[in-house]
Formats: structure tokens, C-alpha cells, sequence
């Protein structure tokens, strides 16, 4: 842990504004020039309940939100007093500070509401004598006063960056710039005066804590997104302008932003009746000649399995994303899991096949995002993108050029009219859509409805070349061929002309090896510099490509280490399987880190996971984590 | 040149056209009511002036999701029951299109009925035929949605304890703006009853009582029917809702008696079809998107200039 960086939390009830405030806050930190990494934590209740939001800022790249935090503002829970009857709470105003105590890093700071919070409620805690333990450093101010006197009581958030911005010995000057952009009038007066007021009653108290703004610099501008905002952008460069779906968590934020934008573009955004609906959609706009997405989140992505099938079968080209969250069935709507992989690799009747990516930081969602609809239009089969919660919702900051491309709107391959002339057709006139000897790549190019000299049947069913229903068992056995050869050249042109999609760290020497998937891989990361540090030779792998399989690169990775530890977060050890399945081999050389309670990895854990598994030393690991062994151990 | 140049093509079309080559001839049973479907499709969409390629025709899973399969249009025959949502979308992403939707009464008014109410509600401007034959023809005779009660089959051995499903008046709660019956028994005027649908702007919705002789041997749809628009006992005003209401009722309470009522039940020429309604609102684009692509000069977004609320 190295406290050569900020990481700040702020507490408070799920509705007091933690989140609009928090992310200006990091904005703020980014302008200064650090890097930031966001973590938001949800409670499972729509207002009330409390929450936190973690901005973790450093002068170096940021993967994860770390390990534990160092400065705490505790606004209190404001809706647990709300006085209707019927959505009582109980006393839980306290919780903002007294449920973030165990994470707080030694020498950490405290500031808290103590115009919500009362002095016997921490009393009751016994605050100080775990300050002085923990050498914390605590400041209660009465922010809820303070606001009150210059504007009103839920400006209290504003109090509080005031007073941080004071005690970290920050200026204000971004803060500022950020509060002007976000609004006007009396508010933005009020809420300017509760800044410079609480700033400069922040600069009277006496110090006596070491935490600092870290100083850092950027070469080029930066923008603050999330992973559900770097696939929404990626899809609208991709050429996507149809997306249809129907709301469930984390997948609703994609199809918010996408929602929100389209209507500016030209796009169409549909919310519909269910998932079976909104699959449905996606492939009735790609098959009439647009870029088309769906997605959703476990559950209704398995309404979603009948669909895919019958995209693939008529070769509609489409992206679903997959958001996962904790499962099975409703599971933990809030909470982050690695659950699904399975779901999605293998859902869907018959010999289906699908490209499964699954990105592992922001910059990858965008990446990836694009890829996906690249493959999907060009061999015309569904492109899926498993990530989940956390990705979802954490915002970095990314170098505003990398978004600077020529947006691509491309159909692959979709025939011109002019080109269709060319085409193969049936002696009745018919345009062999499905045309198995002139395949490339297994690859037969498409007409659209409305071209001329392209009509043809889009068939669920098993078709003959121009999509009549077919149980010749030779043309059976001719289109399955040709539908499963498209997997294999995808496979090709991932390995050989694209830049490879997964991701190393560490030293290529290291005799140890840690590979993980999807949004593990920042913890994953950070953990493998940590073990480096600390003496051991260890080296990373993320991967992203869940199908087809990288299985030359995860092989020479795995033949050139010792051991390895699969981290993942789910129960059922999904990713390891998939790997064993792949290689069919090296389960003596794999042991499992599974965690699987709800919240992400952080680094902490899987240092400790190493030490505890392979440095083996004789203990169980602390942390809410499971090992499971190597084969035949 | 546009991407799209069968769409509105202005030229004599033979019928004859919309009939695919040697192959496949229809598996159908012979006195399959779909026969009477498929022939009034290929009388009406030349009558109505289109030509097969600016026409995709949508089909279910079941005897009656084969029509595409044996009238040459751009055709998609989907899965079960989702004949609409993959039609409706089509129709968004390219306006110009005309889409005609078809399953049979499991199909559309069972597995898919969902996606009916919800069609029906946004007033697609397209045309729906189920193939209401009161029976699951396919999977060999199990009992439908619009079979009567106390109807016997090899899953409800004992008798169907349910009412059956009362489709136009479904349709007319959910929104449809074009709704009649028609019976494969009588040609002339399913012919003109479907070409009517394709004309209408909005979600025609046509109930085609087709007979399967295979597996529904009882069904009423043998009885001699009644065109009500023909018929001096029924003179209900079609725009009017309360009227329609009433004639619904009067014929889905008696249509499992013997009494066959046909024609136009309800029509409501005001009502904006859900692509206009959707521009209203600014949530559609004025061109079809599909053309979008295939245009030089569109001017493509970059996520690039979306960014600056995020600096
Ligand atoms: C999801 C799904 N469930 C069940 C089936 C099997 N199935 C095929 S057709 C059919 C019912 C057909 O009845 P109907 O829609 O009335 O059409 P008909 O054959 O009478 O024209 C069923 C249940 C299927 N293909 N897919
Ligand atoms: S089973 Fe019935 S519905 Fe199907 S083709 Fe035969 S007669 Fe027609």
C-alpha cells in the first residue's frame, strides 16, 4: 500500500447526490492532472441506504479501486430520517460513518456531518480510541449547518469537498470551473459560497495529518468515462444506429446512453416488451440493412437464447452485450459477478456458434466494442460482450485522442445492387444467399429486403442455398460446415491480423504465472506488480477473447510458467474450465482464486491468495476468497 | 442511385411473379385453409401495386409460418411466436419496405402473444394475418388459444377447461387500428380484405379462420359464414369503437355456436401509425435509416465529439 496517492470516499445515503458530487470531484482530481480510477458501491434499495462512492487518484496509472482507502467523508444518511412512516429506517443516519471504519487505511482521515451525525451516536462507537489506534485523524464539522446558513441542507456535499479540497491543500480552481458548468443562478451562488466557506474554515483547523494531493500532469487531455459509456461510443463509431432492449442492471446504462444519444444522430432506440422482443429486434433491423444491437443482463439474456440461435441460423449479423451481475435467477442485482460465462458461451439449441469478447478496462470496451461489430457484419454471426457491474460502472480517465477515428458504418458483407448483378442466382431468378460454393471463409454475402435482384428466404429453419427449408441431408451437412468454418477464420484473422486483444504484465521470465478475464484484470494487474516488488517472479495474463479461444497464446503462457492461479469472480471456477476445455491440458499446473460475495477482487486479496497458495505459507487466506486446488491435489 | 430500387418500382406485375419457380411446392394437407391464405396474397399485393422485392413477408413457426416459403417475396420465416418483433424492426429500420407479418393462432395469439398486444399498441404500420385454425396443425393437433372450450386433444384428453382467446376484441383493446375476419372458404373477399390491410397505414390486423381438415375436423369454420358488411342484420358503423366493441363481442360469443361472422369489424383511418408518432417525438430519423449506409455524403458521429461532457 503506498501512500503516494488519495483515495478519497464519500458516504452518505443512496439519493443525498454522492454521485453527481463524487464524479466532479474526480473530474476535478483529473483536470489536476492524476489519474483516477472510480468505484461505486449500491446498496439494493432504490432511495435511502447507505452508500459510498471511492475516487482513487495517484500521479501513475490507476487499474483498480486498491486496497482500502485513506481519507473518509461521512456526510450521514439523510433519508434515514425520512419521516414517512411506511419507509422508516431505523436510526442508520451514523451508518456513512460507522460502516466504512474497518476499510480505513492507518494514518487515515476523517471528516464527518456533525451537524447529522450526534455526539452520542460516536460516542457509542468509540471513535477515538480506534483513532488513536489506527492513527486516524478525525474532524468533525458541522457541513448540514454550514449549508443550511448559505443555501440549503443538501448543498452539505458541497461542504464537504470544500473541506477536503482544504485539507488536502488543493485549490479550488477546478472544483470551481466544474460547479459553473453544472449550474446557475442562486444555486451556483449558494453552492460557491458554501465552497469558499467551508474551504477556509477547513484552513483554520490544525493539521495534523501527512495526506496530500499527489501533483501529476497529463501530456494531453483527458475524459472520464465508464466501461458502459466506452461501449456505447464504441458501438455509435461502429456505425451502430438500432439498439432495442428492456431494462435490468448493470445492461440499462448502455442502453441509456445509447437511448439518449441516438435520437441527435439518427438513431432508433427501442424499449420494448421483454428480452425475446428486444433480441428479436435487433435481428429484424440488421436483416433490413442496419447496424443493430441488443443486450442484457443474466437473467434476461436468457430470454434472449432463442434469438441468438436464429441469428446465427439466418447469418444476421448482431451484437449482444451481457452485462453480468451476481446470479442465479435475480441474484444480487447490484453486485458484480463473473458468472455468466458459461450462459453465454454455450446458450442457444444445437451446434451454435458465437464470437464471445470480453473486455477488460475501459480502453478494451471501446476497443473491443468496435471489433465486435467489424466481425459480426463481415461474417455475419453474433458478436457477444460479457463484462460486468464493475466495469460497467467504474469511470477512468482515458487520453481523449484515442477516440479520434473515422467512425465505421461499413455493412461488411452486404452486396450493392450493382454488385448483386454479379451474384450467384437459382435458375427460378433467386439470389443464392446462402450459397455454399462460392463461400469465402465460409462467408456467403447478403442482399438486403428491397434490392433489386436480391430476393431470397431468411430461414430459422435449415435452407437450401436460397433459403427454402431443407432436410436434404447433404446440404445439411454442406451449410453446417460452412456456418462452423466461419469460427475457424475468425479465429485466424484474430491471431494474424489483428493486434492480439489479450493483455500481459509483469516480467516474461517470471516463473509464476497469474491469468484472469474481463474486469479482473486491473486488481489482477496491480497485484502482480505488488508480488514483483515484494521479491517474487510472477507474470499476468488477461484474456479477452472467450471464443474462439487465443489457445496458442494462453499455451505458450502457460507452458512457460510453473504454476498459475486463475482468478475470476464466480464459484464455479467458469474461466478455468473453459481453459481446460480448450487446451486439454495443464489442470495439474492451474489452481483456482475464486470470490464470488458480491464485491470485486482487490489487489490485497490476490497477493494474499499467492502468498497463501503458493508461497505456501501455512494459513488460511483472510479475505472472502476460495482456493480451489489443482488437479488431483 | 438508391439501395433500395425495387422499392416503389412502378410497373405491371403479373401474379405470377410472386410465385416461386418449381420448388417448393407446399407441403400443406389438401382443403388446408393456409391454401386460401396464400392465394389471396398473390391476387391482393399485385392489386395493391407492389412488386415482390419491396415486399418482406414474416413468418412464425407452424403450417401457416410456411407461406413465405411458398409466395416469392424477400421473406424471413423467424421462430416461434416472434414473427413480430423481427417485423416491426425491419419495418423501422426501413420504413419504405412493406411488412407483412403471418403465424398461425399458437403462434400469434399463444407463445407470441405478447408481442401482439404490444404491436397492436404501437400501431405498426404493417399487416398481420393469423391463420386462426383453432389448433396447433404442426405439432399434430394439440389444443390452441382459440380452441372452444371442452375441446378434446391429446394433451387435454378430458376437455379444455379454458376459454378460448377473443382475438379482435384484444386487438381492438390494444390498439389496432385496422381489424377484420376473413375465412379462407370465401376468396373474393379475403382478397379484398388483405388488400385493404396492406393499404391501411397502421397495424392491420386480419383474422384468417383457415381450416385444418387434418386435425381440427369439428371446427366451425365449415359452417357457412356471414360477411356482415354484405348482410342486412348487421349494420355497424366500422369507425366507430363502441360499435366494433359490439360486434366483437357478438361474434366471439357465438362464433363457437355456428354463427361465422366475417368482414371489416373496425377501421380507424385518424389514428398516426407508430413510425409517425415516433418521428413526432423526435426518436426517428425523417430518411430510412437503411439508406443510410449506403449513402457517400452521410455525415457519420464520432464518439470524439461526444466526449465533452466527460473532459
Ligand atoms: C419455442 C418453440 N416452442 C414450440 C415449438 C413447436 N411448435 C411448432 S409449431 C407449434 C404450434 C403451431 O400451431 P399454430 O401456431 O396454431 O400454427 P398451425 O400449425 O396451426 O398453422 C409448436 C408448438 C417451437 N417450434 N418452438
Ligand atoms: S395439419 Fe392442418 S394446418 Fe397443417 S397443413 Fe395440414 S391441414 Fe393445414
Amino acid at each position: 500500500m503506498s501512500d503516494d496517492e488519495l483515495i478519497w470516499r464519500i458516504a452518505g445515503g443512496s439519493g443525498d447526490g454522492i454521485d453527481s458530487t463524487s464524479q466532479n470531484f474526480a473530474k476535478a482530481l483529473m483536470r489536476s492532472g492524476l489519474d483516477v480510477f472510480t468505484h461505486r458501491h449500491y446498496p439494493s434499495r432504490i432511495r435511502g441506504g447507505h452508500t459510498y462512492v471511492e475516487i482513487r487518484a495517484a500521479d501513475r496509472e490507476v487499474q483498480s479501486r486498491g486496497d482500502g482507502y485513506n481519507f473518509l467523508l461521512a456526510l450521514g444518511d439523510s433519508f434515514a430520517r425520512n419521516p414517512q412512516e411506511e419507509a422508516f429506517y431505523g436510526n442508520e443516519e451514523l451508518k456513512p460513518l460507522s460502516e466504512n471504519l474497518d476499510d480505513l487505511r492507518e494514518g487515515g482521515v476523517i471528516v464527518y456531518d456533525e451537524g447529522l451525525i450526534s455526539d452520542e451516536d460516536v460516542e457509542e462507537l468509540n471513535l477515538e480510541e480506534r483513532a488513536e489506534e489506527n492513527g486516524w485523524h478525525v474532524y468533525p464539522i458541522d457541513l448540514r449547518g454550514l449549508a443550511k446558513e448559505h443555501g440549503r441542507e443538501v448543498m452539505r456535499n458541497t461542504a464537504g469537498v470544500g473541506i477536503t479540497a482544504a485539507l488536502l491543500e488543493m485549490d479550488l480552481e477546478h472544483i470551481e470551473d466544474l460547479m459553473e458548468d453544472a449550474m446557475g443562478g442562486d444555486i451556483l451562488e449558494s453552492n460557491l459560497e458554501i465552497l469558499h466557506e467551508a474551504y477556509e474554515m477547513g484552513q483554520d483547523l490544525e493539521f495534523e495529518h501527512d495526506l496530500r494531493i499527489p501533483e501529476g500532469e497529463h501530456e494531453s487531455e483527458q475524459a472520464l468515462l465508464s466501461g458502459s459509456n466506452a461501449i456505447a461510443y464504441g458501438a455509435i463509431d461502429a456505425g451502430c444506429r438500432f439498439i432495442a432492449g428492456y431494462p435490468m442492471t448493470p445492461w440499462t446504462d448502455v442502453f441509456t446512453i445509447l437511448s439518449q444519444n441516438f435520437p441527435d444522430m439518427g438513431g432508433i432506440s427501442e424499449q420494448v416488451e421483454d428480452e425475446i422482443a428486444a433480441a428479436a429486434l435487433a435481428v429484424g433491423a440488421s436483416h433490413a440493412g442496419v447496424k443493430a444491437m441488443s443486450g442484457s443482463s443474466g437473467g434476461g439474456f436468457a430470454l434472449m437464447s432463442e434469438p441468438l440461435g436464429l441469428a446465427e441460423m439466418t447469418e444476421t449479423p448482431l451484437v449482444l452485450v451481457e452485462a453480468m451481475r451476481a446470479g442465479p435467477s435475480t441474484g444480487m442485482p447490484t453486485k458484480p459477478e463473473q458468472g455468466d460465462l458459461e450462459h453465454v458461451l454455450y446458450t442457444s439449441q444445437g451446434d451454435s456458434q458465437r464470437v464471445v469478447f470480453a473486455p477488460g478496462n475501459i480502453e478494451e470496451a471501446y476497443e473491443q466494442t468496435r471489433l465486435a461489430f467489424d466481425i459480426a457484419w463481415d461474417y455475419q454471426i453474433p458478436v457477444m460482450l460479457i463484462y460486468d457491474q464493475k466495469l460497467s460502472g467504474e469511470n477512468t480517465n482515458v487520453d481523449v485522442e484515442f477516440f479520434d477515428r473515422e467512425p465505421s458504418p461499413d455493412l461488411g458483407s452486404t452486396l450493392t445492387e450493382e454488385e448483386l448483378k454479379e451474384a450467384a442466382h437459382d435458375n427460378s431468378g433467386k439470389f443464392k444467399r446462402f450459397d455454399y460454393e462460392n463461400a469465402e471463409d465460409g462467408v456467403a454475402p447478403r442482399s438486403l429486403p428491397g434490392q433489386k435482384g436480391g430476393r431470397y428466404l431468411a430461414t430459422g429453419n435449415e435452407h437450401s442455398p436460397v433459403g427454402h427449408i431443407s432436410e436434404d441431408p447433404d446440404n445439411r451437412v454442406y451449410q453446417m460446415d460452412r456456418r462452423l468454418e466461419k469460427l475457424e477464420a475468425i479465429r485466424e484473422e484474430l491471431n494474424e491480423e489483428r493486434e492480439s486483444t489479450q493483455t500481459y504484465f509483469g516480467d516474461e521470465d517470471a516463473e509464476y504465472g497469474i491469468i484472469t478475464w474481463g474486469s479482473s484484470q486491473g486488481a489482477v494487474e496491480e497485484a502482480v506488480e505488488r508480488l514483483n516488488n515484494s521479491g517474487y517472479s510472477v507474470k499476468g495474463l488477461s484474456v479477452s477473447d472467450m471464443m474462439p479461444f487465443p489457445e496458442q497464446e494462453v499455451t505458450e503462457f502457460l507452458e512457460s510458467v510453473d504454476e498459475a492461479m486463475v482468478v475470476e469472480m464466480n464459484a464455479t471456477a467458469q474461466f478455468r474450465g473453459l481453459l481446460q476445455k480448450e487446451l486439454g491440458r495443464f489442470g495439474e499446473k492451474l489452481t483456482s482464486l475464486l470470490k464470488y460475495n458480491g464485491n470485486p477482487f482487490e489487489p490485497a486479496e490476490i497477493v494474499e491468495g499467492y502468498e497463501v497458495n503458493i508461497a505456501e505459507e501455512d494459513r488460511e487466506p483472510t479475505a472472502q476468497v476460495r482456493i480451489e486446488p489443482a488437479a488431483g491435489d | 442511385m438508391s439501395a433500395f430500387n425495387a422499392i416503389g418500382e412502378e410497373r405491371e406485375i403479373d401474379r405470377d411473379e410472386f410465385t416461386p419457380g418449381v420448388e417448393p411446392q407446399p407441403t400443406w394437407c389438401p382443403g388446408c385453409g393456409d391454401f386460401g391464405v396464400l392465394k389471396s396474397l398473390k391476387q391482393a399485393l399485385p392489386e395493391a401495386g407492389k412488386t415482390p422485392e419491396e415486399v418482406l413477408t414474416v413468418t412464425g413457426i407452424g403450417c401457416s409460418g410456411k407461406l413465405n416459403s411458398y409466395l416469392d417475396t424477400y421473406g424471413f420465416h423467424t421462430i416461434h411466436g416472434r414473427s413480430l418483433p423481427v417485423a416491426r424492426a425491419a419495418k423501422l429500420a426501413n420504413p419504405d419496405l412493406e411488412v407483412i407479418a403471418a403465424g398461425g393462432d399458437g403462434d400469434g395469439y399463444g407463445i407470441g402473444g405478447n408481442h401482439f398486444i404490444h404491436t397492436a399498441r404501437e400501431n405498426h404500420d404493417m399487416t398481420y394475418i393469423v391463420f386462426n385454425n383453432e389448433i396447433f396443425g404442426l405439432t399434430k393437433g394439440q389444443t390452441s388459444p382459440t380452441s372452444p372450450k371442452g375441446h378434446k386433444s391429446k394433451t387435454q384428453p378430458s376437455g379444455s377447461a379454458k376459454t378460448p382467446i377473443r382475438p379482435l376484441s384484444q386487438s381492438l383493446t390494444a390498439g389496432a387500428s385496422y381489424i377484420a375476419r376473413t375465412a379462407a372458404v370465401n376468396p373474393n373477399q379475403a382478397k379484398e380484405i388483405i388488400k385493404e390491410a396492406i393499404e391501411h397505414d397502421g397495424f392491420a390486423h386480419v383474422d384468417f379462420l383457415t381450416q385444418c381438415p387434418t386435425w381440427n375436423k369439428d371446427a366451425r369454420q365449415y359452417v357457412p359464414y356471414i360477411d356482415i358488411q354484405e348482410s342486412d342484420d348487421y349494420e355497424h358503423d366500422i369507425h366507430d369503437r363502441q360499435e366494433a366493441a359490439e360486434m366483437m363481442r357478438e361474434t366471439e360469443d357465438v362464433l363457437n355456436e355456428g354463427t361465422v361472422l366475417t368482414g371489416r369489424y373496425y377501421v380507424d383511418e385518424d389514428r398516426p401509425s407508430y413510425t409517425q408518432e415516433k418521428q413526432a417525438v423526435g426518436e426517428m430519423p425523417d430518411e430510412p435509416l437503411a439508406e443510410r449506409y449506403f449513402d457517400d455524403d452521410a455525415e457519420w458521429e464520432r464518439s470524439y465529439d461526444l466526449l465533452d461532457r466527460h473532459k
